[in-house]
């Protein structure tokens, strides 16, 4: 009996740590004192953003704090959160004075989706949160995500960049952009190894996409296919994301 | 009261000791039954060890599911403590005992990371274990002494976000799979590191700078004693992409230092050069929009960068960024160096422009304008007494100036700073760790270099401006400088691609030198990737396009923004240059006149341009006919006829990357009559002069 109550106690003390672990409250939230009071927060930028497990994202996250009237707010608290294994720098911290607060993500040691939240408080102790998802990828998509930038990225990414200009739109049939989850999720793994390997008449699709099979070997377009299926939107729910998710 | 106390507790014990040894027979029960509890400690330890308990939630998660059978029978084919013993690595590793589930497929998509598969990557756990990559100790069973680093293990788990370093202890040259550390052991030569820092890699080779920063030797030809000053004080605030870093001088000291280095500078003949006579300057001053065509038409852009209203960086980083540069060097100076750039630095990565002199006033004048009123608006320095000079030269000496810049009487110090060549595997207790800091070998290494000062403000290490991701790259490389990867048997390592020294021969080479043919281009191994590899060019061209394109480069790929200069090479130097490059860069994989380079049957050229067309659609990337085909990947082919060589393009569709390395054109498996037929189309597409002057 004495026992019993005795795991029970320690029963009930775990799952008050592990509860109190898993909500992630950060330490020094008390010791900042926040002086404004925001009703809204909007993601300024560096979300969506595809990075490796366990690194740090190029672009740091900024959020800003905005009251009812849309504009910002200095000086209120807002506090990120996310999966285990994610961190960043710093966890919380007051807006600046043009509303803004920044900070940098490093994403856990696993491949897959991870859906962070900033955090902020009304005057009346509301809370407001807002959902930023980001991208890691691991070995195997970072493989194909290099292949993808010098094979395929010039005409399945629309968006040019200074240093690529995008051939998207010279061409007559217009590929896929590799995030269309409508359009790819629908595809096999089987139907995309044949449409890299031997172009788009395999699939009785355009000729104006070339045969890799005799460019990329089986590993980089395992690699390649990889990598698709993780960036795709909406996701495609066959390979391991429900770690992330949690 | 105590007394009595006293008195019923030895009452007590005395009747416990009669109660239990009183009588030799229960005296022996007693004392078996003790044995027997110390007896059964051992069995117990390992019944109720961690690593069972792991076990027991692996079976009890693969329990519920589909596949249950198979992975109860793979785990009971190998019940108990797990090892993977590797002697000629070292290895003797026992994680897969909790990790049980690591290489079954089907649990990629188990939730808790301790049952996980592991994600894919080109080595298998028999193979290499799991401490090769992760670090921490292999040995251990319990979660603690595995994962942490205690007294007498010094090693924890790696986090992931350096996990790349460990590939690194291996492979020597870059690897697609490895951004990370490929990016950080390229900024230890970008950022100058191992000027200071000697890294000697297990081949006994070193790694070496990349940065090549100026010789100060003829410092006050170049630049003003106020630009300097201000310089010293905040490279970053001159340009934000200069990689020289901050070394936190007070207002004196950088007074003093700048004071000594332009005392201590030399002129040097040919060094400056006056405005061109002929033109007075103060009747015609430049016109600005002439000089901003004349530096976008000489592709300046390529290797300078500049910042725009916006704050972005635009252009190449070659080169210095430009967006203060009239701030910085003086007129004379630049006119000098515009006009030949290897009087002042004879290793300069900059091309010998044949400019003329009106040409050099233009860009004198528009480069002199690109100017920053702020700057030095604060800086304001009385002459220089002997003393501040005397001062200035202690602490050029004491800072290590002379590691990285060539100083007139300042001899480069050897091994300025400690020795990295093996900084991954350094003990924990030659390591003074900050208060607050985790006492592991990547925190020291970030923490100091993202603030070397924080470890005393005594320390001589500059502030370096880098991004986070730069810092964690930079860990990364030095991580992978471990006394694994220097022990490893060479055998079992991947060795980088040896250095080039390639040198061309005779007036071409020194031709090419003048004209730094290596900062865009490769040839033998030796040159930079920005433009194409030229090893093979003499079998690629034709000889007429060749001379005709480097006295007058034309635009090959509409959509690159980084184009070859237009050197103004004299009609000898170009005839000099082509001449080599058809003799020497030949390939031995055909012969260059074994197809003719017109005459073809219209019956196979109408065939290949079918083929071109229907089936290799090769107008996805390529453009013939410029008034249907948009293609912009790959080289506009209008005038292909009269550029490449028809056996080059033969053998060029029938296997690309046997032409290049690294082409990005697909290899389509060719057939020869195919490849025949789309050679003959393509020979055909010689283009008209007029299409040419005006690409």
């Amino acid at each position: 009996m004495m026992m019993n109550r005795r795991w029970r106690t320690l029963f009930v003390a775990s799952i008050i740590l592990v509860s109190a672990g898993c909500t992630h409250k950060p330490g020094i939230a008390s010791a900042l004192k926040p002086t404004g009071f925001g009703s809204a927060l909007i993601e300024s930028s560096g979300g969506k953003q595809i990075g490796a497990t366990g690194m740090v994202l190029t672009q740091p996250l900024v959020v800003q704090v905005n009251d009812d009237q849309g504009t910002a707010v200095a000086g209120a608290l807002v506090e990120f959160s996310g999966p285990a294994g994610v961190s960043f720098d710093p966890p919380s911290g007051l807006t600046d004075s043009s509303g803004q607060f920044s900070a940098n993500v490093a994403l856990g040691s696993m491949a897959g989706r991870y859906q962070l939240i900033a955090h902020t408080f009304t005057k009346a102790q509301k809370s407001v949160e807002l959902k930023i998802e980001e991208i890691a990828l691991g070995y195997q998509q970072e493989v194909g995500f290099q292949l993808d930038n010098k094979y395929c990225a010039r005409c399945h990414d629309p968006e040019s960049t200074p240093e690529r200009v995008s051939n998207y739109d010279n061409l007559e049939v217009k590929p896929h952009p590799f995030t269309e989850g409508d359009t790819l999720n629908k595809m096999s793994d089987v139907e995309l190894t044949a449409i890299i390997s031997h172009g788009g008449p395999a699939l009785n699709k355009s000729a104006l996409m070339p045969p890799y099979g005799y460019t990329l070997g089986k590993t980089e377009i395992e690699a390649l296919i990889a990598y698709i299926r993780l960036i795709s939107d909406p996701p495609y729910h066959a390979s391991g994301m429900v770690y992330a998710q949690r | 009261m105590r007394s009595s106390l006293l008195q019923s507790m030895k009452s007590a014990l005395s009747s416990l000791w009669q109660k239990l040894f009183g009588h030799p027979v229960r005296a022996f029960g007693v004392v078996s039954l003790l044995l027997l509890i110390f007896l059964a400690i051992a069995p117990a330890k390992n019944h109720f060890s961690e690593w069972r308990h792991y076990q027991k939630q692996y079976l009890s998660l693969i329990a519920s599911r589909g596949d249950a059978v198979t992975l109860q029978r793979h785990f009971h084919d190998h019940d108990g403590i797990q090892q993977i013993w590797l002697p000629q690595l070292g290895v003797v590793d026992r994680c897969t005992t909790c990790h049980v589930g690591l290489k079954e497929a089907s649990l990629a998509d188990v939730s808790t990371l301790l049952f996980r598969q592991h994600p894919v990557i080109p080595h298998t756990l028999d193979q290499f274990g799991c401490v090769m990559c992760h670090r921490g100790q292999g040995p251990a069973t319990t979660v603690e002494e595995a994962h942490s680093s205690t007294l007498a293990w010094e090693q924890p788990i790696l986090p992931a976000r350096y996990v790349q370093s460990s590939c690194g202890q291996c492979h020597r040259a870059p690897l697609t799979g490895t951004p990370q550390l490929n990016l950080g052991r390229n900024l230890l030569g970008r950022y100058g590191c191992v000027h200071c820092h000697t890294i000697k890699l297990p081949d006994g080779s070193a790694i070496k700078p990349t940065d090549d920063p100026p010789s100060l030797e003829h410092v006050a030809d170049k630049t003003t004693r106020e630009w300097i000053y201000a310089w010293l004080k905040d490279p970053q605030a001159y340009a934000v992409t200069a990689t020289m870093p901050n070394f936190k001088f007070s207002d004196p000291d950088a007074r003093d230092v700048s004071a000594f280095l332009i005392a201590n500078s030399t002129p040097l003949a040919g060094d400056t050069a006056p405005a061109s006579n002929d033109s007075g300057k103060d009747q015609k001053t430049p016109d600005p929009a002439a000089g901003a065509s004349l530096y976008g038409e000489s592709f300046c852009a390529s290797c300078h960068a500049v910042q725009n209203a916006a704050g972005n960086v635009v252009g190449g980083d070659v080169g210095p960024e430009l967006t203060r540069v009239g701030n910085k060097v003086k007129p004379e100076w630049l006119r000098a160096w515009l006009r030949n750039p290897r009087v002042y630095d004879a290793g300069t990565a900059m091309p010998h422009y044949r400019l003329t002199d009106p040409q050099v006033s233009l860009l004198t004048a528009y480069l002199g304008n690109k100017t920053d009123s702020d700057l030095l608006a604060n800086v304001h320095l009385d002459a220089a007494t002997p003393e501040q000079i005397a001062h200035g030269k202690l602490l050029v000496t004491e800072y290590g100036c002379a590691s990285c810049h060539e100083i007139n009487g300042i001899k480069k110090p050897d091994n300025f700073a400690p020795e990295l060549t093996r900084i991954g595997s350094k003990p924990l207790t030659q390591i003074i760790f900050l208060p607050g800091m985790t006492h592991a070998i990547p925190d020291y290494i970030a923490a100091k270099i993202r603030q070397p000062r924080s470890f005393g403000a005594a320390l001589k290490m500059p502030q370096f401006s880098l991004a986070p991701a730069q810092i964690d790259a930079l860990t990364t490389a030095l991580l992978s400088l471990t006394d694994r990867a220097h022990d490893l048997p060479l055998a079992l390592t991947v060795p980088a691609k040896p250095p080039s020294n390639y040198q061309p021969a005779g007036k071409a080479g020194q031709l090419m030198a003048d004209l730094a043919c290596f900062s865009c281009h490769a040839i033998n191994g030796r040159g930079s990737d920005l433009a194409p590899d030229l090893t093979w060019e003499g079998s690629s061209v034709q000889r007429q396009w060749l001379q005709a394109f480097l006295k007058n480069p034309g635009t090959l790929r509409p959509a690159l923004i980084r184009r070859m200069p237009k050197f103004n090479l004299s009609d000898e130097d170009a005839k000099e240059l082509t001449d080599y490059i058809m003799t020497v860069y030949q390939t031995p994989a055909f012969d260059r006149d074994s197809m003719p380079s017109s005459g073809y049957p219209p019956a196979q050229v109408e065939q290949g341009k079918q083929l071109f067309y229907s089936k290799y659609a090769c107008q996805s990337c390529h453009i013939v006919d410029t008034k249907v085909d948009k293609g912009y990947v790959g080289p506009t082919l209008t005038q292909v006829g009269s550029r490449l060589n028809a056996a080059w393009i033969y053998h060029w569709l029938k296997n690309p990357q046997s032409m290049r390395p690294g082409a990005i054109e697909p290899n389509r498996n060719m057939n020869d009559e195919d490849a025949r037929a789309l050679t003959a189309f393509l020979m055909t597409q010689k283009g008209s002069s007029k299409q040419e002057a005006k690409k």
